[in-house]
């Protein structure tokens, strides 16, 4: 297992590598720069701007000082300094010695800040997004489909399933601008746009507080975008039920006499949701980077948003942080399913 | 030979009177009755026939062409709308001329929400083939020769399928757009971005599918060709001296058939949203070419003043996509009985 562990980070450090090589070469493929919507630059400022961060390397230099900057952990007396391009994602004192660690670089178009800072202040606002989602989901999408398995092609099922249908159909883009009309605009019960916590944030994803004025902002997205996820959970939870249902263990619960609510809630659940738990980790993932057709609907200051604006504005450090983190996201919780496949089903062994 | 084997369940089942069983017509005659008798599935399918049939037929349906401006009846509304939305009331623009109102230029909404299925439609019919033809080539090669080259294929498809799609498509979508907007007369990229510009930007979000969509088709393919390959009639068929390329198309493809059909009909709506997004985050297709995606776009800036113009077009997008999600959920029901209501 831990075997199996190692070798799959060890693969996620090739993809993370493929990955950043595909963004790099297609970013630099565009035409433009990070400096053309500036006005009037004389081509020296120009020059010297391009120097300071260094665009003006050969690309390859460029490409492979960025890696070494992310990747390689330093350790060095001097203290980290305060300026974007010294900007350490991991910082640790150790006694005289200074632990650096993933520089992500400035970010070329807005100068006060960083891809550290980007990811500081706005990555836990997707993040909580993608939680609250994640969570609408789960609650929308399991009750659904036990509730279509137990009464098996009668009309719950029926309800359940066309609901499920209704979640795939109907997409954030539509989903989105109605129920902000709704209740935003005509009943005005909830905020049409924006997002109720402000950085700092708590352990670096969580808001300060929980209250009203927080959810209050949240329940409008988190519904959009938790929706369609619930169709996938609520049929895969239906399908899985279905098949357990029909397993020798569940005939013998019965014929011993065990009630019914026992056997499902026992016997049957139990089993049935193991595969809905394994998609939990890659929904989760699509979730949080899925999070940016919904920022825009509802102007959420969340990572999407950054990121469609660094590709107009070819910033490229955030356009390369934003893809790697959402990389590693993905392959992440890829792993940790497949890990915690294992654990809830001893039957897996991954050698 | 030619009989896909596939469904034995389906044949046993409901055994159609008068039809020798073990033909291959009887199979999808079967699943063609089962997919008629699926209410939902049925009503799908009406429904994109009436799409298909508005799109081709848009000039005659059309009141006034999609990009007809007039700008005095800016943001102009019917009556009815104003009954629908009150709101509206006190400061619409009224004008009867226009079935559900005009945009901000005072382009007919209706117009162009007729115009704008055939954009949605192309997607709808294009996706998928562009889709399956790089899948299933790919993925038929990579289970076909098995082994190494199979090994390699697919690790390349397991990175890809690390890269996040919609990023991805984002950043080919504005390669396109600024590589070659304006590029110099008599250069390929010149032609290629006039091509472009001839098809309303759709040709980009083609090819952009093109090479993020295909992964999932590879996968299925080589999946279906690995348990297919070792059937004894494919050995027979080696037997008797037919060449790879033969076997390929003759014997593994057409019982290979109906999991992609079915995974190529479930994924269309998503075909239709991705152009959609793209479009909606500016990214799609040009201006003013008409497409769903970017008029809710347009609407949603105005949804406080003028609700109409945001969610008719939401609402046809939304039509289109249960009309596809119905028939695709029928046809899996359909082609495999047995597997209703496990997949996606």
């Amino acid at each position: 297992m831990t075997n199996y562990i190692l070798r799959r980070l060890l693969y996620l450090l090739v993809v993370l590598f493929v990955v950043a090589g595909i963004t790099f070469t297609l970013m630099h493929a565009v035409p433009g720069g990070p400096f053309d919507n500036e006005k009037n630059l004389p081509p020296e400022i120009q020059a010297n701007k391009e120097k300071y961060y260094h665009l003006d390397d050969p690309l390859y230099v460029q490409f492979f000082s960025y890696l070494y900057e992310v990747t390689i952990p330093r350790i060095t007396t001097t203290p980290p300094t305060l300026q974007t391009s010294d900007d350490y994602l991991i910082t640790a004192k150790m006694g005289n010695y200074w632990f650096k660690w993933m520089n992500f670089g400035p970010s070329i178009t807005s100068r006060n800040r960083s891809v550290n800072d980007i990811f500081r202040e706005q990555l836990p606002v997707s993040f909580q997004l993608g939680i609250f989602a994640l969570m609408i989901a789960i609650a929308i999408g399991m009750p659904l489909g036990i509730m279509s398995a137990l009464n098996h092609n009668k009309w719950p099922d029926y309800v359940g399933m066309g609901v499920a249908i209704f979640g795939v159909s109907v997409p954030t883009i539509v989903l989105g601008p109605l129920l902000v009309w709704i209740f935003g605009v005509s009943l005005q019960w909830l905020p049409p746009s924006g997002w109720g916590a402000k950085p700092p944030f708590v352990l670096g994803l969580f808001p300060g507080t929980f209250d009203w004025e927080y959810f209050k902002y949240a329940i409008l997205p988190a519904f959009v975008l938790g929706l369609g996820s619930s169709a996938v959970i609520a049929r895969l939870t239906r399908a899985s039920m279905l098949q357990v249902v029909r397993e020798d263990y569940i005939r013998t619960a019965r014929a011993k006499g065990l009630h019914e609510r026992m056997v499902i809630m026992r016997h049957a659940l139990k089993n049935a949701l193991i595969p809905v738990i394994t998609v939990l980790g890659p929904l989760f993932a699509a979730l949080v980077t899925g999070t940016f057709v919904t920022e825009l609907v509802f102007s959420i200051p969340g990572l999407g948003r950054y990121f469609v604006n660094s590709i107009s504005n070819r910033d490229y450090t955030v356009i390369m942080g934003t893809v790697l983190l959402y990389a590693v996201f993905l392959v992440l919780s890829n792993l940790v399913v497949d890990i915690i496949y294992a654990v809830l089903d001893p039957r897996i062994r991954y050698s | 030979m030619k009989t896909p084997t596939q469904f034995p369940a389906a044949l046993t089942e409901h055994p159609i009177p008068g039809e020798t069983p073990g033909k291959s017509r009887s199979l999808w005659q079967e699943a063609l009755q089962r997919l008629m008798r699926n209410r939902a599935a049925l009503t799908g399918g009406i429904i994109i026939i009436l799409l298909v049939l508005i799109a081709l037929f848009a000039d005659l349906i059309a009141p006034y062409t999609f990009e007809q401006q007039s700008l005095i009846n800016a943001n102009a509304v019917p009556t009815w709308v104003t009954r629908l939305f009150p709101s509206l009331k006190p400061y619409a623009v009224i004008n009867e001329q226009y079935p559900i109102g005009a945009d901000k230029l005072g382009r007919d909404l209706f117009s162009r929400i007729v115009y704008g299925t055939r954009i949605s439609l192309a997607m709808a019919f294009i996706g998928p083939i562009i889709s399956l033809i790089i899948g299933v080539v790919y993925g038929s090669i990579s289970g076909f020769f098995g082994g190494r080259v199979d090994n390699i294929m697919m690790r390349v498809v397991d990175v890809l399928y690390a890269f996040p799609g919609l990023l991805f498509i984002i950043l080919l979508m504005a390669f396109f757009r600024t590589t070659l907007a304006q590029p110099e007369e008599g250069t390929f990229a010149y032609y290629v971005g006039q091509l472009d510009a001839q098809f309303g930007g759709l040709l980009f979000i083609m090819i952009g599918i093109g090479l993020t969509g295909w992964e999932t088709q590879a996968r299925l393919t080589r999946g279906q060709i690995l348990s297919v390959r070792e059937k004894e009639y494919i050995e027979a068929a080696r037997c008797i001296g037919a060449s790879n390329l033969r076997i390929m198309f003759r014997h593994i493809l057409p019982n290979i058939l109906g999991p992609l059909i079915i995974l190529e009909t479930l994924s269309i709506p998503g075909y239709i949203y991705t152009e959609a997004f793209l479009s909606f985050i500016g990214l799609g297709v040009n201006p003013p070419t008409p497409s769903w995606g970017s008029m809710i776009s347009d609407g949603s800036r105005a949804l406080r003043a003028y609700p109409n113009q945001a969610l008719f077009p939401a609402l046809a997008l939304a039509i289109t996509m249960f009309a596809f999600n119905f028939l695709g959920d029928g046809l899996r029901d359909a082609l495999e009985p047995r597997l209703r209501g496990t997949q996606k």
